[in-house]
């Protein structure tokens, strides 16, 4: 039982990463009605981007608060940036042009590629160690249990990560104008809204998101890789769909359903399970449940 | 093409005579490229067929190629019921047993999965060929992480004074199959079952009102595509003579993608010509890594793929065979 108790900690830690990413995929889904498979890279160039500033103004073993702070800033600057210029550069264009929605998901597909296989020629293929920006340690014991100082902190954050967009999207006029955009991007455009800047500022606030959740990463699992995008990305994406993708509050639970059962998967059954587990839930939920968790269903109409 | 269609027998015995040429004027480097190019050519019309023709897109081909190369390769290990000259009857037997296996796959997996639309099924077939390759990699009796190996593969004969050399074999049994499946594929698009898939590419709404059960008929597409699959899967198998999980990977699906929309969703020459480009490609690019020293050839791969998308989203031929442009340009001329 404690056991179990203390999996359910570690797999909440995990969950709420994966929540964090899970948003970037279902705000761009919710409001373009596209996958952005890039995002799992915008993620990875966040962590490398905070371990290259730590490097380059000493503070790589400095594990304080303003440490943290900082990295998360430049983290979520470096995916701001990138996430605007992915938009910008590349699906726009496409946007504009009305191509199919299969050539756009070829596309993020490609734009995945090309930042996985720039960040192998710049950063170097082999793993890096993340700055150290908080000691380990124990903050109190619960009924038997250890809440280490390294979990608490990813919940705070992730959860005033959550809280802030959830303030962003029901009390910002940018919020207003995501949620008409969501709702139908031509009349929403008729109403005096610019889609594009709507579309700008969704890739940047998801990013800022995946940039959040490179450096918790980065503080509990210390090893950054140029690929270590890729598959945290799909299995966030999965946590997307499980909640229902396009749907803020789906994504949060799905993210730490997903975390949770990952981490039950590796303490009770085997670890080399782990990443079948994510597709195989997916199918499952694609099955059964199309529209996800909290989702409606849908309707085609011609 | 059209009178490769009239006279397919002809070309066969054509090609196969080039193949004795290319045992001759070709180095072994250049012949494994040349095979695998052909290889590749059938997965990617296999692909076509499901992501071009029927308007599906399915992102998990990699994952049947490794149902069939395995199904192959372990059979061929327990089971070779001809020997001597023969031996070819091997692999074309293999090579349909191993296809149905995975037509099967692609039957469990299709039939469910099918209802779903666009994006959806292109993350459950890429779930679930990442599912195919945990399992491998999971299963001891067929290597597991550490591959399959000495699986038999065409090997020099010996005909009293004459010796069939290696190459030519391979050569002949993957060319024979390009051939036949781009002949079954044009005769599959030009019947009944064709016209319903390109029906259901142009407008599902309107395909289904009109009666047509379109679920039915993609689970067809997908399982005449992961047969393909499994017969350039169970080629694959005994031309490398060895397998191992990581080439089967979401890299390996992707590479398949890149060949059909490259040489244009709905063209069957278009395919081939891709397989070829795209098989060739890294290979032509290595001059560069040596005057760079860094490997820039993926990097130029993917975001060539990104600007192909945005330059020219119809591939390379679109929707045409390759006679079409040749009478277009024809009548320009004149």
């Amino acid at each position: 039982m404690q056991d179990f108790l203390q999996h359910l900690l570690n797999g909440f830690s995990l969950g709420s990463i994966y929540a964090l990413i899970a948003l970037g995929y279902t705000m761009v889904y919710g409001i373009l009605q596209m996958i952005n498979f890039a995002h799992s890279e915008v993620y990875m160039v966040g962590a490398f981007a905070s371990y290259y500033f730590a490097r380059k103004f000493g503070i790589d073993n400095s594990p304080q608060l303003s440490t943290l702070i900082l990295l998360l800033l430049v983290s979520m600057l470096a995916c701001a940036v990138l996430g605007f210029l992915i938009e910008r550069l590349a699906y726009r264009p496409l946007r504009l042009r009305r191509s199919p929605k299969l050539n756009i998901l070829i596309t993020a597909i490609g734009v995945s590629l090309t930042l996985q296989y720039v960040g192998q020629v710049i950063f170097g293929a082999d793993p890096k160690v993340f700055p150290n920006v908080m000691n380990d340690s124990e903050v109190f014991v619960f009924a038997g249990l250890s809440f280490k100082s390294l979990d608490l902190t990813i919940w705070i954050i992730s959860f005033l990560a959550m809280v802030g967009l959830h303030f962003l999207v029901w009390h910002t006029r940018t919020g207003r104008a995501m949620r008409a955009v969501s709702h139908s991007s031509s009349l929403a455009a008729l109403m005096g809204i610019n889609p594009d800047r709507v579309y700008s500022a969704t890739f940047i606030l998801g990013s800022m998101l995946a940039g959040i959740g490179s450096v918790l990463v980065g503080m509990k699992y210390p090893k950054i890789e140029p690929l270590m995008g890729t598959l945290f990305g799909i299995k966030a994406f999965v946590a997307a769909v499980l909640g229902g993708i396009g749907h803020i509050p789906g994504a949060v639970l799905g993210g730490l359903m997903m975390g949770l059962l990952e981490e039950m998967v590796v303490a009770y059954l085997s670890s080399t399970y782990r990443d079948a587990l994510a597709f195989g839930l997916l199918i499952f939920i694609l099955i059964f449940k199309p529209a996800g968790l909290l989702g409606k269903r849908s309707i085609e109409k011609v | 093409m059209s009178s490769f269609l009239q006279r397919p027998f002809f070309w066969w015995i054509v090609l196969l005579l080039l193949g004795i040429f290319f045992d001759f004027a070709l180095n072994d480097y250049l012949q494994l490229i040349l095979i695998f190019s052909i290889l590749n050519s059938v997965l990617a019309l296999g692909l076509n067929l499901v992501n071009g023709f029927t308007g599906q897109f399915s992102l998990g081909h990699a994952g049947f190629m490794a149902v069939g190369a395995y199904t192959s390769g372990y059979l061929s290990l327990h089971w070779m019921p001809f020997s001597g000259a023969l031996d070819f009857l091997n692999y074309i037997l293999l090579a349909l047993v191993s296809g149905s296996t995975a037509a099967l796959a692609g039957f469990l997996v299709g039939l469910p999965s099918l209802r779903l639309r666009g994006d959806y099924l292109a993350i459950v077939t890429l779930g679930f060929g990442e599912i195919i390759r945990v399992m491998i990699l999971n299963s001891p009796s067929i290597g597991g992480a550490r591959g399959l190996p000495g699986i038999p593969g065409p090997s020099d004969i010996q005909l009293g004074s004459v010796t069939i050399s290696r190459f030519f074999q391979s050569y002949a049994l993957t060319m024979t199959g390009l051939l036949l499946t781009t002949l079954l594929l044009w005769r599959v698009l030009k019947s009944n079952t064709g016209r319903l898939f390109l029906s259901i590419r142009e407008d599902e709404i309107a395909a289904q009102s009109m009666g047509i059960n379109i679920t039915h008929v993609k689970v067809k597409s997908f399982v005449l595509s992961s047969f393909l699959a499994g017969v350039g899967g169970s080629f694959f198998a005994h031309i490398t003579n060895y397998l191992n999980p990581s080439t089967f990977s979401f890299m390996t699906s992707i590479n398949f993608v890149v060949m059909v929309v490259l040489g244009g969703m709905g063209s069957l020459t278009g395919s081939i010509i891709a397989a070829f480009v795209v098989t060739l490609m890294p290979e032509l690019l290595r001059p560069i890594q040596d005057l760079t020293g860094i490997d820039l050839r993926m990097v130029i791969f993917s975001v060539s793929l990104v600007l192909l998308m945005i330059l020219r989203p119809k591939g390379l031929m679109g929707r045409l065979e390759i006679m079409d442009v040749w009478r277009k340009y024809v009548r320009k001329l004149t």
